[in-house]
């Protein structure tokens, strides 16, 4: 998926995929070129032979970042896109020109337990991914059968992405110095998936980067919390820029 | 037909009331549940069980591998069949089986098993698995994986026991410099394998191929399932060109047999029901994580009417042939008529289940062995000369 015209912003989605314009990239595209692709393993792309860990997808949106010819781009990534992306700063930030990682997994933080998404039933999920429950009620359930396989073929490929070590690389932290692009962390304060304690963890292994915490906000601030999330992207973009 | 006494060893000491705290059995359930001293005197309780199969004139006794539950206590099944075999002196023992996709080395089950063929003189029956899905979260294995290194597991293990070492193994999963298998297998040139699942159709056309023919092992299936799957393996070896013998086709299912169909009813009940509903209870994430199935089958299993978290009852399993219960007659008949009608050469009885205490255990055993067993083998012994024409 693609609109919007102005820099290019490469968004690297969650474990839920990419099958939807959301409303964040609809806000975002007034000001810039959002390109939203869909990780290879998830949703209708194919499973490549090559994919095995989150190391691999960092090389591929480097190789794809080259082929697209995206020089100076706003690298987004959200849970597990926040780790590839991570991954892929610390490999090259030639081309990137600002890193923004919302609730990223991919570090571990000793004696602070994460949630375990694959433990959860999709009622408790949808409870433990928002601090909203209203939100959480009204996620509607898969519509149909290729909605219900997109799901399994989605949580397939999360699991072989992070499910030894659950959700981390315990190689990154030790790399994570080498990113030297402005970067912003994002979290919500009522993450039950990844802990908002992971923010400070992260922004004191980036030395350029800076951490804000939404309030009353679940793992996924570009849904439950579009606008705030949209506008404080947008603040550190146009800030990054100059 | 051969007959084999398979036990999960349970902690039937469990706390029952456990379910008011706790949605599991497995993984979750805080092992403060497990009492020690109670859990010592049930493992000697269950060996000993075992060991009077041998007397009973079982032709197998068969033990297998489950992790960080009250359902079976047997994390390293190698352990009983190491004390199993110098205490038992003509059945065969099966480890049915091991856990392939959980093994960081793969060469520690080639020399166990080897081991444990070595000390029997080849008494041995190998089982591979990939484990149920609970085992995937018990043991930290990637279960996106598990058809992967189930498959390159198996290879590594087959070539240490038939091939001439030192040699080296490069794989995805596993690589190894030097694999050279000391002790070599006592059977020549490999133990039996047996390959216990549910019904993955993947498994069968896997277990049937010519290359292989291993022994296919149903495991609690209601009794029509059962003989779909049968005929699917035989249908797949028939595709393949060659025809499978009954050697080929085992099940696996709880049995118990009393004096008559009310008594055995009545005392199997509580207990094959704590068996059901207290030891095997896991939600659905736990028993299936992402990658166990294919995404085809998991989407089979989602649209399917689970009966996974509903109660069910003696007379639920009853009636599907998932547990087989009454006088010795009544059995007799039922397994006559799945023998004669289904055509599997291994059974496997689960002669101990959930809370069954040790008494009732024996007379089970007794019973089956003295008037079940020996009518089978005299029908099914009948058969064998005309097949084997």
């Amino acid at each position: 998926m693609r609109g919007g015209k102005g820099e290019p912003l490469l968004f690297l989605h969650g474990s839920a995929g990419a099958s939807k314009w959301l409303p964040f990239m609809e806000m975002l595209s007034e000001k810039y070129d959002v390109i939203v692709p869909e990780h290879p393993g998830f949703g209708a792309s194919d499973t490549p032979e090559w994919l095995d860990n989150v190391g691999d997808l960092a090389f591929f949106y480097l190789d794809l970042i080259d082929h697209y010819g995206l020089d100076n781009v706003h690298l987004v990534g959200t849970s597990i896109g926040g780790w590839i992306a991570a991954e892929l700063a610390t490999r090259s930030c030639e081309k990137i020109k600002s890193l923004t990682l919302v609730a990223p997994a991919g570090i571990s933080v000793s004696g602070v337990r994460k949630g375990d998404m694959f433990m959860w039933s999709p009622e408790e999920l949808a409870q433990n991914l928002f601090h909203n429950q209203a939100i959480a009620a009204a996620m509607p359930p898969p519509a149909s059968e290729e909605e219900v396989l997109v799901l399994l073929k989605n949580r397939l490929m999360t699991a072989k992405l992070g499910w030894s070590p659950r959700l981390h690389n315990p190689h990154l932290r030790k790399w994570l110095h080498r990113i030297d692009v402005p970067t912003l962390i994002l979290w919500g304060d009522d993450d039950k998936l990844i802990p908002a304690a992971y923010g400070s963890a992260y922004r004191d292994l980036i030395p350029t980067s800076s951490l804000e915490v939404i309030p009353e906000c679940g793992h996924l601030p570009h849904v439950e919390k579009a606008q705030e999330f949209t506008s404080k992207v947008v603040n550190f973009l146009e800030g990054a820029a100059r | 037909m051969k007959f084999y006494m398979m036990h999960l060893m349970p902690y039937a000491d469990l706390d029952l009331d456990y379910d008011q705290k706790h949605n599991s059995a497995w993984v979750t359930l805080p092992n403060s549940y497990y009492d020690p001293k109670k859990g010592a005197k049930l493992y000697n309780r269950y060996l000993d069980e075992l060991e009077y199969a041998d007397q009973l004139g079982f032709d197998g006794i068969c033990v297998n591998e489950h992790h960080q539950n009250a359902y079976g206590l047997m994390p390293q099944p190698g352990v009983m069949a190491g004390a199993l075999a110098r205490r038992t002196k003509k059945v065969k023992i099966a480890i049915l089986g091991r856990a392939l996709p959980l093994l960081n080395n793969p060469v520690t089950v080639a020399e166990e098993f080897a081991m444990v063929d070595n000390i029997t003189e080849g008494r041995f029956i190998a089982g591979f698995v990939r484990g149920i899905g609970a085992e995937y979260h018990a043991w930290s294995s990637n279960p996106a994986d598990s058809h992967d290194r189930f498959h390159e597991a198996h290879d590594l293990i087959l070539r240490a026991w038939t091939e001439t070492g030192p040699f080296a193994f490069e794989g995805k999963h596993y690589q190894f410099e030097y694999v050279n298998l000391w002790p070599r297998p006592y059977q020549s040139p490999r133990p039996p394998i047996w390959i216990p699942s549910q019904g993955s159709s993947e498994t069968i056309e896997w277990a049937s191929h010519p290359d292989r023919r291993y022994t296919y092992l149903q495991t609690f299936t209601p009794v029509a399932m059962l003989a779909k799957y049968m005929q699917m393996y035989k249908a797949m070896a028939a595709g393949h060109g060659y025809e499978a013998t009954e050697d080929q086709l085992g099940w696996s299912v709880p049995l118990y047999v009393a004096e008559t169909d009310e008594i055995a009813r009545r005392e199997a009940q509580p207990h094959i029901e704590n068996f059901l509903n207290k030891f095997l209870r896991m939600p659905k994430e736990m028993l299936l994580p992402p990658g166990y199935l294919s995404l085809n089958s998991m989407l089979g299993v989602m649209k399917a009417k689970s009966s996974i978290g509903t109660k069910q009852t003696i007379d639920d399993v009853m009636a599907k042939g998932m547990f087989i219960c009454g006088s010795p007659e009544t059995v007799r008949q039922k397994l006559e008529q799945y023998q004669s009608e289904i055509g599997f050469g291994h059974l496997l009885t689960l002669l101990q289940f959930g809370t069954l205490p040790a008494e009732l255990t024996r007379k089970n055993m007794e019973i089956y062995a003295n008037e079940v067993m020996p009518y089978l083998r005299d029908k099914t012994a009948n058969a064998i000369p005309a097949a084997a024409e």
